[in-house]
């Protein structure tokens, strides 16, 4: 069957079985690498995407079902070459060691921004935890998040005062 | 990597169309709704449709909460995350947003639906004791028309219903009545897990007294998710705590758990005796106003 994605903006077509999975479509007929694929039994969460705005697990969603809607990857989230202020806070608060879990843990972290421009520590604990990171313990990606949430809000920023430079 | 089976995929414009198509697809194809259940199960050939019928599309008939004279009605296409936000719901049913806070997690509540939930018949479901609880009854739609089924009716066995392959849940219907107050408590081995236990319960008061009261079960081999004899225990006796204790011993001794990877059954038991007192407490002390 014929699936059309809208995939950050720019229309997808491609031709797929009825069984390929969503998180499938958009790696391997799409060529977008940056959704990673993990666990395979909606634990991880490492495969989150928006579909129609809302975080979804993409290895839990047939690409046929997401026909016609619109699909958001971490690779949609920089704009104009500037990156999120969720994708700074990672950097800046170490918020990831592999990198593994972090597509996923990004496009809930600014699915939560959007929802909850000021959330507390417990709140960004309860968004993410369909999801699952190996390396960070958590805290580092926590901190970030709120890293985030006070540039967007113009208030104090906690780490360097220059955010979107990385340090070699 | 793990991918489900080769099946027909047609997707759905209308509730007509859904249940023309699983006629003529024959009783192989399953309705997909938040695939939430179905796709992992397809993953692992524990399901095996020849056609998946979408339903997705049809949000606008099937996705609504609203009170309906004197019902709350859930669309069986309202995501988890729809009836955690819905103020209507928390307001008449406050045991909806206790349950909907720990079931999943907040990625999958955002596509798993009610109606996926309760049709899948998992025995260890949430929503199947919040609805036996409050008994909730569902409008079933087929070839031949609209039929309704009690919640306390729809479950024949683990992972089967009493619908028919070419049948459509649309909606449930849940009776407001004043007086009341519910509440729902789970014990859960990690966030997003499925239950170990689970208890809801409702009640209405006559003052001091138990006018009415529902209670729910899962995971706990509880038939129909239900447990009659507590509740015929507990009516008209006082609201007190041991009322509460005792009828929760009975609907302990007639559940009947099995041990498996989420612990063992004198355990369960247990725990079947605990949440249903602490799910009746909190329950009272809403009906009485002295908790939101
Ligand atoms: C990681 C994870 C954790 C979970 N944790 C919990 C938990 O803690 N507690 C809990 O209760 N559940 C839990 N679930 C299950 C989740 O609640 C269900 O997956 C979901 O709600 C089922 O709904 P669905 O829309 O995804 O159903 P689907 O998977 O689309 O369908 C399930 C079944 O119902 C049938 N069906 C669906 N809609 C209809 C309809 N309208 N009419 C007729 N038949 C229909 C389908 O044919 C299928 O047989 C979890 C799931 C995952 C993936
Ligand atoms: S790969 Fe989708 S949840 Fe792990
Ligand atoms: S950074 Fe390694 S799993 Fe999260």
């Amino acid at each position: 069957m014929e699936v059309t994605i809208n995939l950050n903006g720019t229309p997808e077509t491609h031709e797929v079985e009825p069984r390929l999975l969503l998180v499938h479509f958009i790696r391997e007929k799409a060529g977008l690498r940056g959704t990673h694929w993990g666990c395979d039994t909606s634990n991880c969460g490492t495969c989150v995407v928006w579909l129609d705005g809302k975080p979804v697990k993409s290895c839990t969603v047939l690409a046929a079902m997401a026909d016609g809607r619109s699909v958001r990857t971490v690779e949609g989230l920089e704009q104009g070459g500037q990156l999120d202020p969720v994708q700074e806070g990672f950097m800046e608060c170490h918020g990831l060691q592999c990198g593994f879990c972090t597509p996923g843990m990004l496009m809930t972290a600014r699915a939560l921004l959007d929802d909850n421009p000021d959330p507390t520590e417990t709140e960004i604990r309860e968004a993410i935890s369909g999801q699952l990171c190996r390396c960070t313990g958590y805290e580092n990606i926590v901190r970030s998040v709120r890293w985030a949430a006070e540039k967007e809000q113009g208030g104090p920023v906690t780490e360097s005062e220059t955010p979107a430079e990385v340090t070699a | 990597m793990q991918v489900p089976a080769p099946f027909a995929y047609e997707r759905a414009t209308s509730v007509e169309h859904a249940i023309a198509l699983l006629g003529e697809l024959g009783p192989e194809a399953r309705v997909v709704a938040g695939g939430h259940s179905l796709i992992p199960m397809m993953k692992l050939r524990l399901a095996r449709p020849d056609a998946l019928v979408d339903i997705n599309g049809l949000g606008a008939e099937l996705a609504q909460i609203r009170v309906d004279g004197d019902e709350l009605v859930i669309g069986s296409l309202a995501r988890h995350a729809d009836l955690l936000g819905s103020a209507v719901a928390g307001e008449h049913f406050p045991i909806f947003h206790d349950a909907e806070k720990v079931i999943a997690d907040p990625v999958v509540r955002n596509f798993g639906t009610v109606g996926g939930s309760l049709c899948q018949a998992d025995p260890a479901e949430d929503l199947a004791a919040v609805f036996a609880a409050l008994d909730g009854v569902a409008t079933v739609r087929g070839p031949a028309g609209v039929r309704q089924v009690r919640v306390r009716e729809l479950h024949v066995g683990p992972y089967e219903t009493v619908l028919a392959p070419d049948e459509l849940m649309l909606e449930l219907r849940v009776a407001i009545r004043p007086g009341g107050g519910s509440a729902y408590e789970k014990v859960e081995r990690r966030v997003g897990d499925y239950p170990v236990a689970a208890a809801g319960a409702v009640i209405w008061l006559d003052g001091d007294t138990v006018r009415d009261v529902g209670i729910g079960l899962t995971a706990v081999g509880a038939a129909h998710f239900a447990a009659p004899e507590a509740e015929a225990a507990l009516r008209g006796q006082p609201a007190t705590e041991e009322s509460f204790r005792a009828a929760a011993q009975l609907a302990a001794e007639h559940c009947n758990p099995s041990a498996d990877q989420r612990g063992p059954v004198d355990y369960k038991r247990h725990l079947a005796a605990e949440l249903t007192t602490r799910a009746l407490r909190r329950a009272a002390a809403r009906a009485r106003g002295q908790e939101a």
